[in-house]
């Protein structure tokens, strides 16, 4: 038995039919809609490479319900910016060169978007504790801050 | 036939795929080479090592190809590499493109492996640079009819150096043909491997690409969301797979309900011997199957000691192997005789995960036969031959795509994730997609070593190191081979019956500290478990050194304070040359305060403030770390608040990349020194996740990392990936001795550790 479910994501607007609308958003995107992004990290909400925004807030794609989301609005990554109208966080990251591996990029990114949005020139103790949670296992860290500082910088 | 000699006769029968090059690895934001080698028509030919074809191609618009058998886990060594073949080429570092670790374009060159990747990597791909410069020096010397000596070279163009109108590009003389040039080759596959034509190479003072800093080529695509990572593919047909593991260490399974999970569409069992896994079509469905498929396992009587007294254990085990390694000079019994004082002192340090970003994945496609396996594995060419041992198919018959993984900082889940991968693919029919959850990759994946180690010492009058003995004992750090060319060495391979055969490996510490009489040595001890292990052990990033630093660096501290001297007053006394020049760089950086370590001012102070140092090096590379702590005495909570890092890698490719690495390393291994310990009960690993196996937060990070680049472009690169990651854990540790007068000879520096050692 499946259920046709209603989802915007990055402006476009999808119907997807799924097996248990208990599934959390991150297989929807990445499974129904093909999108590599967001990533996999833990599941569990303890990572944040998973992140998107709903409806302008960062929340965690990989422990949201797909019913829950719904009708909302929803902004990946990719969405965020393009190489020729990036993000001035995206901008940021390139130009500080912040990701190793990567695969934490969107955790950092879309939490930092909200912040910025919310907070657009946060101090450093700020930008530690609105990022304070996510995990990055290469320690970019240092290049996380000056990124998110230089992004402020230039909104 | 061994595995290495497998991947060399099939490389040597390959390479009919130069045609469509490169499209899968290079990311979009790659030079300008990208678009004309994915389209440039190059006849095939197979991989040879003695040819420079197998390390490079002129395209037809001039710009270069070169074929790259190792990998870049984040840090830019493709950029490095590019930089060191456009610097003897003469061509800007843009118009080198770098293919990387796919087993049909590439010569197996080890993969990622002990920050090789410039040092070793580098050797092959700028002698053949240089025989490429040559032979086209050669044949424009032809066409011109100028002699050679009478010729020069700037972007990509030979002109004659006294009319420089006269002048013939790479693009026109070669630009989509075969050079057809054999070099001498070493012999060697892997990290050691060689070749050399003869060729002169550039001067070092005459370095215009070398020593700048172009940026990587993958950050674009990562930023904006590009399919760059394994996790990205996806091969029509694919399912989705997850493994089941023992609930308890040792267990093997007895039976499996597939009724359990018949309500999940299109879900089923796949299981063979100990191995267990469910695919579906849906990877929720994959993830909902494994969640609820009942199956029962033996119980095995409790496979680990009690956690609390690993150390103990590791103490009393019996041992394996004993080496005597490093440097060994005079006698220390004699050293003894004359010390004025004996030192001695213990260091522990616990199992730590690899704990990747992301659990490891892989996708395996098996066609006519054919194997295709892209995997995040650090050494592709490697997870080729243990798929092809694997799967009984001849070597040829895989062919290894490396794209970037979810992290990896050494042997993690991606070579268990790769066999894996292709096994169900084999056993089911169908291309496979699996990708570990959470506790695959923390729980599950080989760990690096916990062990014990024991240092004692004599100082003369003058407060000098009169004799030195260094000793460690502990699991072996090759409980499962670097690589996973050898199923033996892999989950499914063992699950399906084979036993672990462990190498038995350790270290011992690297300085050039001036000891008289000085004997290091290593112990390591039988693995917890004969396979299936969660405790078995591998290398993570720089296999051993921090533990063993640790241990070392925190002793010359003890030794200093013995001998009532400055902690870099001390080390100083004992270096000389580069080695010294980088302890003074760092203590300069850091605003060093000279005196004898220990706590000043109001004890009963509640935020304590302290600085400590420490020095290593590793196969040349020197680093010194110093580290500012503030110890809370409340709460016993360390933050390490600031560094100065001197860094000495020999010759600089790119100072921005570098810096990059460092300041990775640094803060990775502050969460290794403050936070991380794998932990577990008598039958099972219970670090499972971020909230189980902690690492460092953003909160927690310094306030500054000050980097000193110490060049020296005469020195040939001796290696930066790891190095960094050695000193800091010792740095930090007598740092917070400096601060509380704690001396803390186990890690991790938890805040349990300070408040059980306050007076």
């Amino acid at each position: 038995m499946t259920t046709q479910i209603h989802l915007t994501v990055d402006g476009k607007k999808h119907t997807i039919a799924v097996d248990d609308p208990n599934m959390p958003l991150l297989y929807a995107l990445r499974d129904e809609l093909g999108m590599d992004n967001p990533h996999f990290g833990c599941g569990l909400a303890q990572c944040g490479a998973f992140t998107v925004h709903v409806d302008g807030q960062a929340i965690r794609s990989c422990v949201t319900p797909l019913a829950a989301v719904k009708d909302a609005k929803i902004t990946t990554l990719a969405g965020l910016g393009t190489a020729e109208h990036p993000h001035p966080l995206q901008a940021a990251y390139v130009e500080e060169q912040v990701p190793q591996c990567g695969y934490c990029i969107n955790g950092w990114i879309m939490t930092a978007a909200a912040l910025l949005k919310s907070n657009p020139h946060p101090s450093d103790q700020q930008i530690r504790d609105g990022l304070s949670g996510l995990k990055c296992r290469c320690g970019t860290h240092m290049a996380i801050i000056r990124a998110v500082k230089r992004a402020a910088a230039m909104a | 036939m061994n595995a290495i000699t497998n991947i060399l006769k099939s490389d040597l029968t390959r390479r009919g795929i130069l045609k469509s090059a490169g499209a899968l690895v290079i990311s979009f934001s790659a030079p300008v080479a990208l678009a004309e080698a994915a389209t440039a028509a190059i006849v095939p030919k197979p991989l040879d090592p003695t040819q420079l074809d197998s390390y490079l191609a002129v395209h037809r618009d001039g710009s270069v190809t070169v074929f790259f058998g190792k990998i870049d886990g984040g840090q830019g060594t493709d950029v490095g590499i590019a930089q060191i073949v456009a610097e003897e080429l003469d061509l800007p570092a843009d118009r080198v493109a770098v293919v990387m670790g796919d087993s049909a374009l590439t010569i197996n060159q080890g993969g990622a492996s002990g920050s090789f990747g410039i040092t070793w990597g580098g050797k092959p791909m700028r002698h053949a640079a240089a025989e490429a410069r040559r032979f086209l020096v050669n044949l424009a010397s032809e066409r011109l009819k100028v002699p050679a000596d009478k010729l020069s070279v700037a972007n990509g163009t030979v002109f004659v150096t006294d009319a420089p109108g006269k002048k013939i590009t790479y693009a026109k003389l070669i630009g989509g043909k075969f050079f057809n040039v054999a070099m001498k080759w070493n012999g060697k596959i892997g990290n050691d491997l060689d070749v050399d034509g003869g060729a002169p190479l550039k001067k070092p003072a005459d370095y215009k690409v070398v020593g700048t800093a172009p940026k990587r080529r993958d950050v674009v695509a990562k930023v904006f969301a590009k399919p760059v990572y394994v996790t990205d593919v996806r091969v029509p047909g694919m399912v989705h797979a997850r493994v089941i593991r023992p609930p308890v260490a040792g267990a093997t399974l007895v039976s499996v309900d597939e009724a359990s999970i018949k309500s999940i569409p299109g879900a089923r069992v796949v299981q063979k011997n100990g191995f267990l896994a469910v695919i579906a079509p849906k990877e929720w469905n994959a993830i909902r199957a494994a969640q609820q498929l009942k199956a029962s396992w033996t119980q095995p009587a409790p496979a680990f000691p009690e956690p609390g007294a690993i150390y103990d254990y590791i103490r009393q085990a019996p041992v394996r192997k004993r080496v005597v390694e490093g440097t060994k000079k005079g006698s220390v019994d004699d050293g003894m005789k004359d010390a004025v004082k004996v030192v001695t002192a213990d260091y522990e340090w616990p199992f730590q995960s690899h704990a990747s970003m992301g659990s490891a994945c892989a996708v395996c496609e098996i066609k006519n036969g054919k194997v295709t396996i892209w995997t995040g594995s650090q050494k592709p060419h490697y997870a080729q031959a243990g798929v092809a041992a694997l799967l009984g198919v001849p070597p040829e018959n895989v062919h290894a795509i490396w794209m970037t993984g979810p992290g990896s900082y050494g042997r993690n889940d991606a070579g268990d994730a790769a066999l894996e991968a292709a096994f169900i693919a084999q056993a089911v029919g169908k291309p496979v997609r699996l990708q570990g959850m959470r506790a695959e990759g923390i729980a599950w994946n080989a760990k690096g070593p916990a062990s014990v180690h024991h240092a004692r010492a004599g100082l003369d009058a003058n407060g000098k190191i009169i004799a030195y003995q260094f000793e460690s004992k502990g699991f072996s750090r090759l409980e499962v081979d670097s690589n996973e060319s050898n199923p033996a060495d892999s989950l499914v391979g063992q699950q399906m019956g084979i036993a672990l055969k462990p190498t038995d490996s350790f270290g011992t510490p690297d300085d050039s500290y001036d000891v008289p009489n000085r004997l290091m040595a290593w112990e390591t001890i039988p693995p917890l478990l004969d396979r299936v292990s969660p405790l078995r052990t591998s290398h993570l990033r720089d296999p051993v050194g921090p533990q063993i630093h640790f241990a070392s660096e925190s002793f010359i501290d003890e030794l200093a304070l013995a001998a009532n001297t400055d902690a870099v007053e001390f080390r100083l006394k004992h270096l000389t040359g580069r080695d010294a020049a980088a302890v003074k760089a760092a203590a300069d950086k850091f605003g060093w305060d000279t005196r004898v370590s220990g706590p000043r001012g109001d004890a009963k102070a509640d935020i304590q403030t302290g600085r400590g140092i420490a020095y290593t090096k590793r196969l040349n590379t020197i680093v010194v770390v110093a580290a500012e702590v503030e110890v809370d005495r409340r709460t016993g909570k360390v933050r390490a608040k600031r560094f100065a890092v001197a860094h000495d890698c020999g010759c600089i490719v790119n100072p921005a990349l570098l810096h990059n690495t460092i300041e990775g390393n640094i803060v990775q291994g502050t969460s290794r020194a403050l936070h991380e310990e794998v932990r577990f009960d008598r039958q099972k690993v219970t670090s499972v996740d971020w909230e189980t196996y902690p690492i460092l937060d953003i909160t927690e990070a310094p306030e500054k990392i000050d980097i000193v680049l110490l060049d020296h472009p005469e020195i040939p690169p001796t290696g930066a990936g790891e190095p960094s990651s050695r000193p800091v854990a010792g740095a930090i540790a007598n740092a917070i001795f400096d601060a509380t007068g704690i001396r803390l000879r186990r890690a991790p520096f938890t805040p349990a550790q300070i408040k059980g050692s306050q007076a």
